[in-house]
């Protein structure tokens, strides 16, 4: 299960040096506290000191962040499909301004925890909030980045058109798309180096290009806090250098991003914020003090197997209503 | 997934053309059994221009009615095609059956007219919905695929409808005599006030179309998305199932329930085959859901014998066939062109590749002289490639056109000077290719060739330049050699 680590040594070096400085919450991990009570802990302590070791300067380790004014605050988050449990008890809170990864393996509930943000999956419990204010209230503060496979590239619409999609809100109700916006969105085509497609039907563009189309589309809507699912998974090496320099812009300019991510061995050069998820949160935080090998192996270890066969066992439990968390009983 | 709805789209039309050429035989719809002759007897020019120019006072109701309705569902379809509910409407409309026989054995009961159009349309509409919503719960609430749960919801109310139809007949007041149409169609029965109502209605669903275009299109295209972003879906899915209804409902009197789905389905499916842009698409859709209800209901005025849902829907599936085969945007005549010539650049390419490799492997060299003297034996070719004497001598016929091969003798063949400018290009490419799968890509050198055999036809003039960027120690303008042994040439010598 899971990919294998990266096994070069800088790596390793790296992940050394972060053990020395690991963070109290994560230690949390290690010794089995339930991921509910750990949350608490977690949330009552915030963020560690910051100034703790080399590297570890207040331009990496934020101070405490505030509930009422981080872009992304998730309390108690479960969500189930059917009856089976994918997110269990998320809590999460992100800093501004920050290239924020989430990661974990195959069926982690990487893409449930974004959808589950963004409203589009039914939560079985938990808030979500955007800047202090529930997301309802705060939709246009977030752009989002779907997965490319969720739509069809055969749908009759060219680069532009998708594009374009993303001032329809600003655009409102039954007007339509005008020059202007048309002309807005070559500008956003010209971010990703898409601005020769323009015109181009989606289905003649390839993977890569499509993926630059949806991102293109993300920055029409001018949001402060982009929610992007697996921009890479992929695309070729012109799109993967295109988005990293496009990240870097967005970071540049205060916005923040979260990134569904699943090449391990780029995380710590194109992240400076880490979420490693595996149906809960195992660690998140700084990716100098998070990434580490250990918490490699809590997210993609042996060790959740346990936990996964519980979940299976709960779900058959017929006396359980739907979408409800049993084992809080 | 989207194999199997696209499956389904094409499905779609293909059962409605069935079912339209079955209910001509049908004995329901030949509402002038009692004439002599079976067959539709052909008319005048002089009944054809009263037709066309409208002069009757019925066929004029009529034939605009039916086109408006075509226009109408022409336009609801495509959204219908595009967000994948096109079958969803087949369900829709058959659901209408059991509240088609419910209104009139309520109103009947309650003493008023049985057969009130509105009553009847009431009772259909509301069922509709229902059915609908059936599905959806099913879908919901249930792991049964798509459609299963359609077929079941279908079949279902469809059944429930004609039992109540029967008790319908068999009640002492009341005249449940032409409730039946409602399944076939039946134009002639067609009033003003009905017309009249089709009409608004038409018009009405055209212009939510048009109003609600971009909405629309951006839940056809990216729901979730569109979620994201604070539009409600589902109440936009909602409209978007109500003007199906709507669509439905009226067009039940024109087209009959069963055929009413094909008025959704073909023209948008068959539009898709002309354009790539959803606006054109839009309105070539209602152009031929409008020219469906206009061909189709004028030729059953002329006709006697011919009812005019079925003539309505055969006239839309001929409009499908024509599009499906000449369709300037992906028509088969067209890719099925497009197919042929990327075969036969392909075949050309094999071919210079394999004269100037065999050039170069007899003589060591493959220089301009040489290359131009050398006479190539045709049979030596064909042991090259897997490819049959009748490909080789049409390929070979075709660069002797082009100027590249000269042809001195039936059994030879011999490259020109433009002809080794060419296949010195081509060659070099492919060997470009190969030393980059060998150097970057790790793949061993006797099995480059055959992953440069497919790449090398769609390489660009600006790939090429990235290869060579890539890779350096080839020399500018030059042929490498080829990293693995070639064929030693058979036949020759």
């Amino acid at each position: 299960m899971g990919r294998p680590l990266p096994a070069n040594t800088v790596f390793r070096k790296r992940c050394r040096k972060a053990a020395d400085m690991q963070t109290p919450e994560a230690n949390d991990k290690t010794a089995g506290v339930p991921p509910r009570e750990a949350s608490h802990r977690r949330s009552s302590q915030g963020a560690p000191n910051p100034g703790r070791g080399p590297g570890n300067g207040p331009d990496i380790m934020p101070d405490a962040i505030d509930d009422a004014t981080a872009p992304l605050s998730v309390k108690d988050l479960t969500v189930a499909y059917q009856r089976k449990p994918v997110l269990w008890d998320v809590e999460l809170t992100l800093p501004e301004g920050r290239l924020i990864a989430v990661v974990g393996p195959n069926g982690a509930g990487k893409s449930t925890l974004i959808k589950a943000i963004l409203g589009l999956v039914p939560r079985a419990s938990g808030r979500v909030s955007i800047y202090g204010k529930p997301y309802e209230a705060q939709r246009h503060l977030v752009g989002y980045v779907p997965q490319r496979e969720s739509v069809d590239w055969d749908f009759p619409v060219n680069a532009l058109d998708v594009v374009a999609m993303g001032f329809y809100r600003k655009i409102g109700w039954l007007r339509p798309v005008t020059r202007s916006h048309r002309l807005a969105a070559v500008k956003e085509l010209e971010k990703v180096g898409m601005a020769d497609y323009a015109h181009r039907q989606i289905s003649q563009l390839s993977g890569g290009q499509q993926q630059r189309i949806f991102l293109a589309r993300a920055l029409a809507q001018d949001a402060r806090i982009y929610f992007m699912d697996e921009p890479f998974a992929g695309v070729d090496t012109a799109t993967e250098r295109a988005i990293i320099a496009l990240l870097k812009d967005l970071k540049a300019s205060g916005k923040t991003c979260v990134v569904v991510h699943h090449d391990l061995q780029t995380v710590p050069t194109y992240f400076d914020h880490v979420v490693l998820l595996n149906m809960r949160v195992v660690a998140h935080g700084p990716t100098e003090a998070v990434f580490t090998e250990e918490n490699l192996k809590k997210t993609y270890g042996g060790r959740l197997t346990l936990l996964s066969q519980a979940f299976y066992e709960l779900s058959k439990d017929p006396r359980l209503p739907r979408g409800t968390k049993g084992s809080q009983e | 997934m989207t194999a199997r709805i696209r499956r389904m789209q094409l499905s779609g039309p293909v059962l409605a053309a069935g079912m339209a050429a079955l209910s001509l035989i049908l004995p329901e719809t030949a509402h002038s059994a009692g004439l002599s002759s079976p067959f539709p007897s052909w008319p005048g020019w002089q009944e054809i221009l009263r037709v066309l120019t409208l002069q009757d006072y019925n066929t004029r109701v009529v034939v605009i009615g039916t086109t408006l309705l075509g226009m109408a569902a022409g336009l609801v379809g495509t959204f219908l095609l595009l967000r994948k509910r096109a079958l969803l409407s087949d369900a829709l409309s058959h659901a209408t059956l059991p509240g088609i026989a419910i209104a009139f054995i309520l109103m009947t009961l309650l003493g008023g007219d049985g057969k009130n159009l509105l009553g009847l349309i009431a009772g259909a509409a509301f069922f509709s919905v229902l059915g609908t919503a059936s599905v959806i719960l099913i879908q919901r609430y249930s792991r049964l695929k798509d459609d299963a749960a359609l077929g079941i919801v279908l079949s279902s109310y469809f059944g429930l409808g004609i039992a109540l139809l029967g008790i319908a007949t068999r009640m002492e007041a009341g005249n449940a005599a032409g409730l039946t149409s409602f399944i076939y169609g039946k134009t002639a029965s067609m009033l003003l006030m009905d017309a009249l109502l089709i009409a608004g209605a038409a018009l009405a669903s055209a212009l939510f179309c048009i109003l609600f275009f971009k909405e629309f299109a951006l839940i056809c295209f990216d729901g979730e998305y569109a979620a994201s972003q604070g539009w409600p879906v589902t109440r936009l899915d909602f409209l978007m199932m109500t003007l199906a209804v709507v669509v439905t409902v009226i067009g039940l009197q024109a087209v009959g329930l069963i055929l009413v789905v094909a008025l959704l389905i073909i023209p948008p499916s068959a539009a898709r085959f002309w354009t790539h842009n959803l606006r054109h698409m839009l309105w070539i859709s209602g152009a031929f859901g409008a020219v469906s209800g206009l061909v189709g209901s004028g030729m059953s005025a002329l006709m006697a014998n011919l009812p005019a849902g079925a003539v309505i829907v055969l006239t839309a599936s001929m409009v499908f066939l024509v599009s499906m085969i000449l369709g300037s945007a992906r028509g088969l005549l067209k890719t099925g062109l497009e197919r042929r010539r990327l075969q036969r650049k392909i075949a050309r390419e094999n071919l210079l590749r394999a004269l100037y490799e065999w050039i170069e492997s007899c003589s060591g060299d493959a220089d301009a002289a040489s290359c131009i003297l050398e006479e190539v034996p045709i049979e030596a070719m064909l042991a090259r490639r897997s490819w049959t004497s009748a490909e080789l001598r049409g390929t070979l016929h075709r660069l002797a056109a082009e100027g590249l091969v000269r042809r001195e003798s039936p059994e030879t063949c011999a490259l020109t000077p433009e002809g080794w400018t060419a296949a010195r290009r081509v060659v070099r490419n492919h060997r470009l290719w190969e030393a980059y799968l060998i150097t970057r890509a790790d793949i061993a050198p006797g099995q480059v060739d055959w992953g440069a055999d497919e790449i090398e036809h769609i390489l660009d003039p600006e790939m090429i330049q990235t290869l060579e960027k890539m890779l350096p120690e080839t020399p500018v303008d030059a042929v490498p050699e080829s990293p693995h042994p070639i064929a030693p040439p058979q036949g020759a010598v």
